[in-house]
């Protein structure tokens, strides 16, 4: 199945800011974080289809995951 | 030497330093400006009026190491909102005043004479003098030429020419460590010192100190503090990519208002991110990371240079790149860099300024996107006061009224912020229930909503949203008392050292023995305080509500309404 992944903040650096790509189904939230090398403790704002999701969630068809590390402001 | 009032009276052109009143001594900052505001002011009074007072007054643990406490409070009844206003900013005044043993500063009356004057402020004085030379210029001039008229390290409070002209949006400017300028930005406050004919503030606090009546416990009490906050993971965020580290991930929520508040999400996004902000700022030699006051651990403020490696502008925030850019759909941060730094120089709020843009833009005053067309308008216009300049600088409110236009963003008068409210109800509680207009710093819902910080809740469900706004709206109100940065909530919300920390370093300052629980009492009786004035100036509960448009125009991508109802939002005040 395809899904589009979004990086932001100091994840981009040495990875990506949008990538496209092929997964097997049953694929978790977490696997993806894991594969891409990203400490899950720096994880702050996880979203798929722009509502907020966990670790734990499967991945469907065309879902656009986007992951952001601990970041506030105002 | 203990701590004084300073009070100016413009009308006789008088002085005097006195004690400060029992009542008032516990209080610091934002409780301050309030209780002197509430005591002195009458709630009905014309903000422009002789009767209108402006209370400034540093945070009760300002002047002291204690990180990040150099936040300053600046009070009096509001001319954009005409509720009870305090407006709090960075900047080198907090920590000078207080060292110079002033617990606040009230300037009242009007002077009869049609001149300019200046304050000078010093621990065993405060002058009035008249001004010749800086009227009529904006506020780098004015840092410019204070910097060579004036000897030794001073504070300087100054306004620009919107506040000359008094126009609602026109704010206070501070100078910053280095000579750039921070901002009490919000509801109007430079359109009272201008009333009141007063150019700028000098504050020289010669060899004063702060007295401290534990010092090894109060060094304890900030190496904990300090702890907290560095290690917070998102101070590294914070100082990396400054508060506009915000937008791509408010946008991803679909909740960053767009268009004057047509959408949740904007095209040119990825142009005006934090993450494209930082790269530029490398790539051209600015500074990513710089403090608005020394002592600050966490530095969110930035130097934003021009193409050629010159400055452009400091404290290049989230709220003003959004208001701008996504709301007036400029997806050119140059233009919005250029645009927030005449408004820093002529004194007008940032956010009202932009908001007031897109309401302009929808009603064909200009295109969406014109980013061109706003820097001639803020040159020709509004630096000038021509009519369309004066409509502009009184805000968002009035160029609604002006042009007959409905879809006018606004709580209580006041701009609202960056944050939808529909698609993040927790800030649509706050906007419509703070005692001060909409205001995001007053209940930063945005932290349980979006950011998962001090827990979570769903940002499109009604559940818990006023409870927390209600819980961040108390806890901001004290934290405001102590000339700490807002920014610290977020370790006080996650880091259970934090906050015992912070009453640590009150109870050490003073000597006293104050609980958590004294804290929150504290700030419930700042809100209570604050809504018993704005509801003897003529507020009701039905003033506690968004502008229609947000109950029936649903908001793409998620196509939600905002559907609190009025008795669902007065049980905010149930406490
Ligand atoms: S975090 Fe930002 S706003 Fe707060 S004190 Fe530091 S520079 Fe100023």
């Amino acid at each position: 199945m395809k899904v589009t992944i979004k990086l932001f903040a100091f994840f981009r650096e040495s990875r990506f800011k949008i990538e496209n790509r092929d997964l097997e189904k049953g694929t978790t939230v977490g696997n993806i974080v894991d594969v891409l090398g990203i400490d899950r403790k720096e994880i702050g704002v996880l979203m798929i289809n722009s509502r907020h999701t966990t670790l734990e969630t499967e991945l469907s068809e065309n879902d656009i995951l986007a992951i952001f590390p601990v970041i506030g402001g105002g | 030497m203990a701590d004084k009032i300073f009070r100016v009276n413009m009308s006789t052109l008088t002085t005097s330093i006195e004690d400060v009143p029992k009542s008032w001594a516990g209080h610091g900052g934002r409780g301050l400006t309030s209780t002197i505001v509430a005591a002195e002011v009458e709630p009905t009074c014309h903000p422009l009026g002789e009767k209108n007072k402006l209370v400034i007054a540093p945070g009760l643990l300002s002047g002291t190491i204690a990180a990040n406490s150099g936040r300053l409070s600046i009070g009096a009844k509001s001319p954009l909102t005409g509720t009870i206003k305090e407006s709090n900013a960075g900047g080198t005044a907090a920590q000078i005043l207080a060292k110079a043993g002033c617990k606040a500063l009230i300037i009242e009356g009007l002077p009869e004479k049609d001149c300019w004057y200046s304050i000078a402020l010093t621990p065993d004085s405060v002058t009035i003098s008249e001004e010749t030379e800086l009227p009529g210029k904006g506020n780098f001039a004015v840092i410019e030429t204070l910097s060579d008229r004036l000897e030794g390290k001073h504070a300087v409070l100054t306004i620009g020419q919107a506040g000359e002209m008094k126009m609602s949006s026109a704010n206070i400017s501070i100078k910053d460590p280095d000579g750039n300028l921070r901002s009490s930005g919000r509801g109007g406050l430079g359109a009272v010192m201008g009333s009141k004919k007063i150019k700028f503030i000098t504050i020289d606090a010669k060899d004063g100190k702060v007295a401290i009546a534990e010092p090894e416990k109060f060094k304890e009490a900030n190496r904990v503090f300090a702890k907290a906050l560095v290690d917070h993971p998102l101070t590294a965020g914070l100082g990396q990519f400054g508060t506009n580290v915000l937008v791509n991930v408010i946008n991803e929520a679909g909740s960053l208002p767009t268009k004057n508040f047509t959408a949740g999400q904007f095209e040119g996004h990825e142009a005006i991110s934090g993450e494209t902000m930082h790269d530029i700022i490398v790539e051209r030699g600015g500074k990513p990371r710089h403090n608005c006051h020394a002592g600050c651990v966490i530095q969110c403020s930035q130097i934003y240079n021009d193409a050629k490696g010159e400055k452009l502008t400091a404290g290049f925030e989230y709220e003003s790149i959004w208001a701008m850019g996504a709301d007036c759909c400029v997806d050119n941060l140059d233009q919005i860099a250029e645009a927030d730094k005449i408004m820093d120089d002529i004194g007008i709020d940032t956010i009202e300024t932009s908001v007031a843009f897109g309401v302009a833009m929808e009603a064909g005053v200009l295109e969406f996107g014109d980013g061109a067309g706003i820097l001639r308008i803020l040159e020709d216009d509004v630096t000038k006061g021509t009519g369309l300049g004066r409509i502009i600088g009184n805000g968002t409110g009035s160029v609604g009224r002006a042009y007959g236009v409905t879809r006018v963003p606004v709580v209580k008068n006041q701009a609202i912020p960056a944050y939808d409210p529909r698609s993040i109800k927790g800030m649509g509680i706050t906007y419509a229930t703070s005692t001060q207009g909409a205001d995001h710093t007053m209940g930063y819902a945005v932290t349980a909503n979006i950011l998962g910080v001090g827990g979570n809740v769903d940002p499109m469900s009604k559940e818990g949203q006023i409870e927390l706004s209600r819980n961040l709206q108390v806890a901001t109100a004290a934290i405001d008392s102590t000339g700490m940065c807002l920014f610290i909530a977020f370790a006080a919300l996650d880091d259970e050292t934090c906050l015992p920390a912070l009453v640590d370093l009150l109870n050490a300052r003073f000597g006293i023995g104050l609980t958590g629980d004294d804290v929150v009492a504290l700030g419930q009786s700042i809100l209570k305080t604050e809504r018993g004035f704005n509801m003897a100036a003529g507020f009701t509960a039905a003033d506690d509500r968004l502008p229609d448009f947000f109950y029936t125009e649903a908001l793409p991508p998620h196509n939600v309404v905002f559907d609190f109802t009025d008795e669902e939002m007065a049980t905010f005040w149930d406490f």
